[in-house]
């Protein structure tokens, strides 16, 4: 029954003016009637109408009611409202131009931080089902995830029974030679189920199918759309036409659909099959990604039991003997495992933005208080003009939203260029960047923002009006009562002990910077260029082509001026790389599983390690001497030296790479520790061997180049002599070394970044809290400075009552501040390094930084009171 | 003040039993009009009661609401469009309420009003 009510009421909500125009038509009948009967009964036709309307009472007034009656009169109570707050807030520009400016910005930022949060961890990906889809990792008895292999990609293939589809990948960066000039692009080897996996299909052409990826298959290759339409002018007929990659053809067999987003290697344009070659021996080495799709009804919980039980299975059966025995199978949806990283910062500054919006709450809860008490008399009269003390509190309350709403229109344009700046600034590791922007949901959620903050700020005056006494507010006098001076205090004290909660987090974000700068790299990292030279084309099929190559390439570098020292290496520290081998002593041929003997592989040109100014601790550097037929030779670090032979000297000990059949090397050095993952991570064990006593030739090495000024500044310089050598050889990834090194703390720098903006606008508000509450302070209790001054106390006191007034404020936020900073703290622990979430040089130097900032919050108010003169204020009033 | 004197002399209704008398004048004539329904409400009472006649119409909006009550516009004997009011199955539950609840309320006031 109340429901059809509210159904009734609801439309005749939507048929208002139909409505308004039936009772009026309703009501002239009725009138019209009534004068006929009196004109009948022979009165004179104006007097009968003027009876009729007399008798039918005050029209206005029935219509009025009848609109209440529909259940509306709020709308129209809810424009005067709105009207009376415009007009309100024209007449205090200043006020309302301040509100606005803090809204937006609390609004604002927290919009623009929830964009980010929104697109990359909430919406789904956008793929079919794209919950089923899940990478796989096997973790290593000590923790660290491994790559797949294409050993165990082979058997779970054929055996598991809970995924619909597996596919494994890796990237690769073909050079394309046959229309127009030489372009090298990304893109990926994937084995044939791959985009069976992800859900989609080409657009044009065919998928990859098994005929595709087997050893020497047909040269296929699927385009991106993007590639399709820059570089072949978007031809429809462009399936079947080859391309030369990498100096072979490779036919077209397919083009990607346009909205088709490649969450695993965003900017790949190209995907070629991954064509495993099995008898390279590298069936078992941990190097492919590995990705599958759950079957309809199965949970990922399921399928990682089933995947781990076979992965043992497979292991045994074919017993892989490089492979560790002690290892987990662990499935993450897609989603998780592309946001694994960022999930923490993110979160964490998601909640600082929060606590940003709350001290712009605050800090304009405070303005209407302090506006509110000035508005006094006007609401004296408005009672005495019969206004009821409900409708006072929604008018104040209309005017809060409406300050909301102007603040959140202003947000809105503060977060899209919030998102903007975001996106700059995101580090690379960010995934999803292109989703982050201000769409729907973004919208709501702004909207949702502003309508809560609205309702919050404007209660609290609001619930003042109503809870003060009626002749509190009839005296009309624009004075503080003490449970106004209280309440504006304890805002002001939130406000500063928020504040010092974003300080403390920034410092430590910033103290775990300074801390993960001041890491030992373990070479000099100054003055060093690097780039990777890649070797494409059919003669570096041949090994021997290939090192000819690099050595020519590395010895025109050399001769370059400016470059003191050059050299290759295989993989270079910090730049992503990894290349891990499972390495065996001679002397110790028995392996535990409890230790992990895996070790980055270096093929380096001699003169790599005086090139990076590693120190060599023992024995001696690789030199012309160890080249290919001479006896094999390798050097190790320290630290891993130390671990397997604590007792012996390790120079003249024999080990093996890779395969426990291999050839035995010679360790004839020992070097320092270099950092080669990242500068948090203390993996550093590592083998150096000289490129051609490796087995294979690289085809991608990176030059390092020691220079006596601007690193960047010989870029150019080297590549043309890269190129005077082979002008078809790609060199990528220039970077300084330097510039590597800040790369390492891309993520750690985008959250201080931001955490300093939230730390420096709270602060900023706090001060202004202060500010606000002492200035209104001392205006109001001039009369009493007066007399104070009167009778005889002296400026210093006065002022000392002002400036005591502003350190218990900045003191009590202090204190409250610490047990938030406490909590914040812990919070993010995960983001620190090196410092502790307790350190005390961050706290003790956010405490001095929020003194000096109160102090001189105090000193306007306390100028003003110094200059008051007793005898004029007294005359005042 | 010569108007005045044509009129008969007549009582306000009683607060809070406008709903009661509409509703019984609705099942006692079936389909009425406003105007129709302050002339029943005056000629059954012999002209004792006065409706405040535009009053009618709010109550009639809030008896539209409640669902008391339906309306449908037709045509009257003068040829006018006119709103014409029909009591619904609502309304004659809500008529036995209110003049149950009547009945006690006068009762109790005749009781006290009788009493020595």
């Amino acid at each position: 029954m109340r429901i059809k009510e509210l159904g009734r009421r609801f439309v005749m909500m939507l048929r208002r003016g139909k409505l308004d125009g039936e009772l009026e038509e309703e009501m002239r009948l009725h009138m019209d009637l009534r004068a006929d009967e009196h004109s009948e009964r022979g009165v004179i036709s104006e007097d009968a109408r003027a009876m009729a309307q007399r008798q039918f009472g005050n029209a206005t007034l029935l219509r009025e009611q009848s609109h209440d009656a529909w259940g509306w009169a709020w709308i129209d109570r809810l424009f005067v409202d709105v009207r009376l707050a415009a007009r309100h807030l024209r007449s205090a520009p200043g006020f309302m131009a301040l509100t606005v400016f803090i809204l937006a910005l609390g609004i604002g930022a927290t919009t623009a931080i929830f964009s980010a949060v929104n697109a990359i961890l909430f919406e789904s990906l956008p793929y079919p089902n794209a919950s089923r889809i899940v990478t796989i990792w096997e973790i290593s008895g000590e923790g660290a995830r491994n790559d797949g292999t294409f050993g165990m990609y082979r058997g779970l293939a054929e055996r598991s029974r809970s995924l619909d589809s597996l596919a494994v990948l890796k990237p690769w960066q073909p050079t394309m030679t046959s229309a127009g000039e030489p372009e090298r692009f990304e893109g990926q080897l994937v084995s044939a189920a791959y985009f069976r996996v992800l859900g989609v299909r080409p657009l044009l052409g065919r998928d990859f199918t098994s005929a595709d990826d087997r050893l020497n298959g047909p040269n296929v290759v699927i385009l991106s759309n993007k590639l399709w339409r820059r570089r072949f002018n978007a031809d429809p007929a462009i399936v079947g036409r080859d391309v030369t990659l990498d100096g072979n053809n490779y036919s077209i067999i397919g083009v990607m659909p346009q909205g088709f987003e490649n969450i695993l290697a965003t900017g790949a344009d190209a995907w070629g099959p991954l064509q495993y070659d099995m008898s390279q021996g590298r069936a078992w080495g941990h190097h492919l990604r590995t990705i599958g799709r759950l079957r309809p009804g199965v949970g990922i919980d399921q399928a990682a039991r089933e995947l781990a039980r076979l992965a043992h299975q497979i292991v045994n059966e074919q017993h892989p003997e490089t492979y560790g025995r002690d290892f987990e199978v662990k499935l993450f949806s897609l989603q998780a495992d592309i946001t694994r990283g960022v999930k923490p910062t993110l979160l964490v500054i998601a909640g600082a933005v929060g606590l940003v919006l709350i001290v712009a709450c605050v800090n304009v809860t405070n303005l209407l208080l302090a506006r509110g008490v000035r508005r006094r008399p006007e609401f004296a009269l408005r009672i005495a003009l019969g206004a009821g003390r409900k409708r006072l509190m929604w008018q104040l309350l209309t005017e809060s939203l409406f300050l909301a709403v102007m603040g959140g229109v202003a947000g809105m344009a503060v977060a899209w260029t919030g998102v903007r700046a975001l996106v700059a600034l995101s580090p690379p590791g960010l995934p999803r960047t292109a989703d982050i922007v201000l769409n729907g949901p973004v919208f709501a959620f702004g909207l949702a923002v502003t309508t809560l903050v609205g309702f919050v700020f404007g209660l609290v005056p609001a619930l003042q009006i109503s809870s003060s006494p009626h002749r509190d507010i009839q005296d009309g006098s624009p004075r503080t009562t003490g449970a106004q001076r209280r309440t504006r205090s304890a805002l002001v004290i939130a406000e500063v002990a928020l504040a010092f909660v974003l300080m403390v987090s920034s410092g430590l974000l910033l103290r775990s910077l300074q801390h993960w700068f001041a890491v030992d790299t373990g070479f000099d990292a100054s003055h060093l260029l690097t780039m990777q030279v890649q070797t494409s084309g059919r003669r570096f099929r041949e090994n021997a082509a290939t090192y000819k190559f690099f050595e020519d390439a590395l010895e025109a570098v050399r001769h370059l001026p400016g470059v003191t020292a050059a050299a290759l290496t295989s993989q270079l520290p910090l730049s992503g790389d990894s290349d891990v081998y499972g390495v065996h002593f001679e002397s110790s041929p028995v392996q535990t599983s409890m230790e992990d003997h895996s070790a980055f592989r270096y093929a380096v040109s001699p003169g790599y390690v005086e090139t990076m100014r590693i120190p060599l601790r023992r024995g001696r550097l690789l030199d012309d001497r160890d080249r290919t037929g001479a006896p094999l030779t390798a050097l190790i670090n320290e630290s891993y030296a130390n671990r397997n032979f604590p007792r012996i000297d390790p120079i003249g000990q024999r080990l093996r790479i890779g395969p426990p059949n291999g050839p035995l090397y010679t360790i004839v050095g020992v070097v320092g520790d270099v950092k080669q993952v990242s500068l948090g991570l203390n993996r550093a064990d590592s083998v150096y061997v000289t490129p051609s006593q490796w087995r294979f030739a690289d085809n991608a090495m990176s030059l390092v180049i020691r220079t006596h000024g601007d690193p960047a500044a010989l870029a150019a310089a080297v590549r043309t002599a890269v190129w005077s050598v082979d002008k078809d050889q790609p060199v990528v990834r220039i970077a300084t070394m330097s510039d590597l090194v800040i790369a390492t703390a891309a993520e750690r720098r985008f959250a201080l970044i931001l955490f300093e903006a939230f730390a420096m606008a709270t602060l900023i508000l706090a001060a202004a809290g202060i500010y606000g509450v002492l200035t209104g302070n001392v205006a109001e209790r001039t009369r009493e400075f007066g007399v104070r001054t009167a009778l005889g106390a002296s400026r210093g006191n006065i002022v000392g009552l002002v400036v005591r007034q502003g350190a218990v404020l900045t003191g009590s936020g202090v204190v409250v501040g610490l047990l938030g900073a406490a909590v914040a703290g812990s919070a993010i622990a995960a983001m620190l390094f090196g410092v502790s979430r307790l350190d005390p040089v961050t706290y003790a130097g956010v405490i001095v930084i929020l003194c000096c900032v109160s102090v001189l919050a105090c000193l306007v108010p306390a100028w003003r009171v110094a200059r008051i003169d007793p005898a004029n204020t007294l005359r005042s009033e | 003040m010569s108007e005045r004197n044509e009129i008969p002399e007549r009582d306000e209704i009683p607060p809070g039993t406008l709903y009661m008398l509409i509703l019984k004048t609705l099942v006692r004539s079936g389909e009425l009009h406003g105007y129709e329904i302050a002339n029943s409400i005056q000629s059954t009472s012999r002209d004792v009661l006065q409706v405040e006649e535009g009053s009618l119409y709010p109550a009639l909006q809030r008896m539209l609401i409640k669902g008391w009550v339906t309306a449908e516009w037709g045509v009257t004997s003068g040829n006018r469009r006119a709103r014409y009011y029909r009591i619904t199955r609502l309304g004659r539950k809500q008529l036995t309420t209110e003049v149950l609840q009547f009945d006690r309320v006068i009762g109790a006031i005749q009781r006290v009003l009788q009493a020595n």
